[in-house]
């Protein structure tokens, strides 16, 4: 048995088909990932993330700590910005993808993957014990129940249960308010492309507001969805999963984070090694590609092209809503251009492929 | 969906139709729901030879992929196309429309390696359990 988020037994309840997941028994699917990943384009999505790691830290040097670990330049952040960022070790290696959010000068959360919470915390201690930083690094985790409430009525479905007006709230920004009378953090961000929200509250709650969202959400079709929905909408959107398509022995400057990367920072942990492989060009870079028939190209497939290997797919699956069989792959550089065509390896058989530009689905605004 | 009397299944969920000397096969109800939406098959080559149990074709749902075994030792003679172009015939019609390919078996004795259709639903009331 596995750890178990504060909705496990809700995920029964539901008829969850559960896996684990990261160390925790997770909910894959409720009735199948298809009807659930398209519940969540067209109506509405109810993910348990409470899996995931929340990090608070707050202090008169909570600032110094968060910009020694993560690359992107977070000085100029406002009070409820929520900053998508990378921490990377001393070779420039993604040891985690993160948000971190700010709640005041000196107070921000960083909220972390399952999977590599403890390493991230290890990790932040001990930058803050090298570099004598005065702040306090608080794990809230296990008193943080998260749920992601995503689709086109998800402001709509929310606001029946918030006493602030979540009309205001612009994408990546959170505010504070009473959810059901309960304190709570509503940040209108996501893994799935639709618009929607990220909500925070005290675990204890957990059970109460799953069933009240139900309550008030069933008229629009909410539905709960598990990680395979979760996995498919996170891939039409062109988001990375940490573990498939990020690792430690990935940079950011060779997938898609460039942009949270800040060399003119004046320091953070993997810096030089990030000047050093901007200076002498990546080796590889990822790109997406769809399929050119049926089959379904999966993590770890070899690619090819003129019979040599030139890259490993990452993600892989077929897409709900393009109807087509998309993936990300690391491609050997000045390779991984737009129109190409590579062959990947499926068991016996090579079945081509085309690089296209990601994201694969953009909504419609 | 009850599972067809005139068949035979395997422990692996394949089940297998004898009609004089030519052999269905397909996967059982039982598992087109544990895999939920099946988005690909793929078949062995027309002529293929194959022993009893030997994986010999492949399933997708969005999540997994699944080796299907021979339910007994044969020769491929027929590929169901119909599921190659629409996987989710499996899912609909895994006894009848959602075949996977027809073969000429070996050695009908085989036949006594596998579950009768009331043999099988026992195995699979005892894996409820």
């Amino acid at each position: 048995m596995g750890k178990r988020t504060p909705l496990y037994d809700a995920h029964v309840r539901y008829g969850a088909h559960i896996v684990d997941f990261a160390g925790f028994d997770m909910p894959v699917y409720y009735t199948t990932v298809i009807d659930e990943h398209h519940a969540t384009r067209n109506q509405a999505g109810l993910f348990d993330t409470s899996h995931m790691g929340e990090i608070r830290v707050k202090g008169r040097q909570a600032l110094d700590l968060i910009q020694e670990v993560v690359s992107r330049d977070c000085s100029k952040l406002v009070d409820g910005q929520v900053a998508l960022c990378v921490m990377c070790n001393d070779q420039g290696g993604i040891m985690d993808d993160c948000t971190v959010n700010r709640f005041g000068p000196q107070d921000y959360m960083m909220v972390v993957n399952a999977g590599t919470k403890d390493k991230d915390l290890n990790q932040i201690l001990s930058v803050q014990a090298a570099r004598n930083l005065d702040c306090q690094v608080i794990d809230e985790t296990d008193d943080t129940a998260k749920l992601d409430l995503q689709g086109p009525f998800a402001e709509v479905i929310l606001q029946k249960m918030v006493d602030i007006n979540l009309n205001v709230i612009k994408y990546y920004r959170f505010a504070l308010g009473k959810l059901d009378g309960v304190d709570a953090m509503l940040s209108r961000s996501g893994y799935t492309g639709e618009d929607g929200f990220e909500i925070y509250f005290p675990a204890q709650y957990a059970e109460r507001m799953w069933e009240k969202l139900f309550e008030l959400g069933r008229e629009h079709g909410l539905k709960p969805c598990g990680l395979g929905a979760r996995d498919t909408l996170r891939t039409e959107s062109g988001y990375m999963l940490y573990g498939n398509d990020i690792d430690e022995c990935t940079t950011p400057l060779e997938c898609v984070y460039g942009w949270v990367v800040h060399l003119d920072k004046k320091s953070f942990v993997g810096k030089a090694a990030l000047v050093r492989q901007k200076h002498e060009g990546i080796k590889k870079k990822l790109v997406g590609f769809e399929m050119l028939d049926k089959a379904v190209a999966r993590h770890n497939y070899l690619l090819y092209m003129a019979n040599r290997e030139v890259g490993k797919v990452t993600s892989g699956c077929p897409s709900p809503t393009l109807g087509k069989n998309i993936g990300m792959a690391y491609v050997s550089e000045g390779l991984a251009e737009v129109g190409n065509t590579v062959d990947v390896r499926i068991r016996a058989e090579f079945h081509k492929a085309r690089m296209v530009p990601m994201p694969f689905y953009k909504r419609k605004k | 969906m009850e599972n067809p009397r005139e068949l035979r299944y395997t422990k692996e969920h394949e089940w297998v139709k004898i009609e004089g000397d030519t052999a269905t096969m397909g996967i059982s109800d039982y598992a087109q729901h544990a895999l939920t939406d099946i988005v690909y098959v793929e078949l062995p080559k027309e002529g293929r030879e194959f022993k009893q149990f030997e994986s010999i074709a492949v399933v997708e749902s969005v999540k997994s992929v699944s080796d299907v075994y021979a339910p007994l030792s044969g020769k491929v003679t027929e590929l169901n196309k119909a599921v190659t172009e629409k996987p989710e015939l499996v899912n609909k019609e895994p006894f009848t429309a959602g075949w996977l390919f027809r073969f000429k078996a070996k050695d009908l004795n085989e036949l006594n390696n596998l579950m009768t259709a009331e043999q099988y639903d026992a195995y699979l009331a005892s894996l409820k359990h």
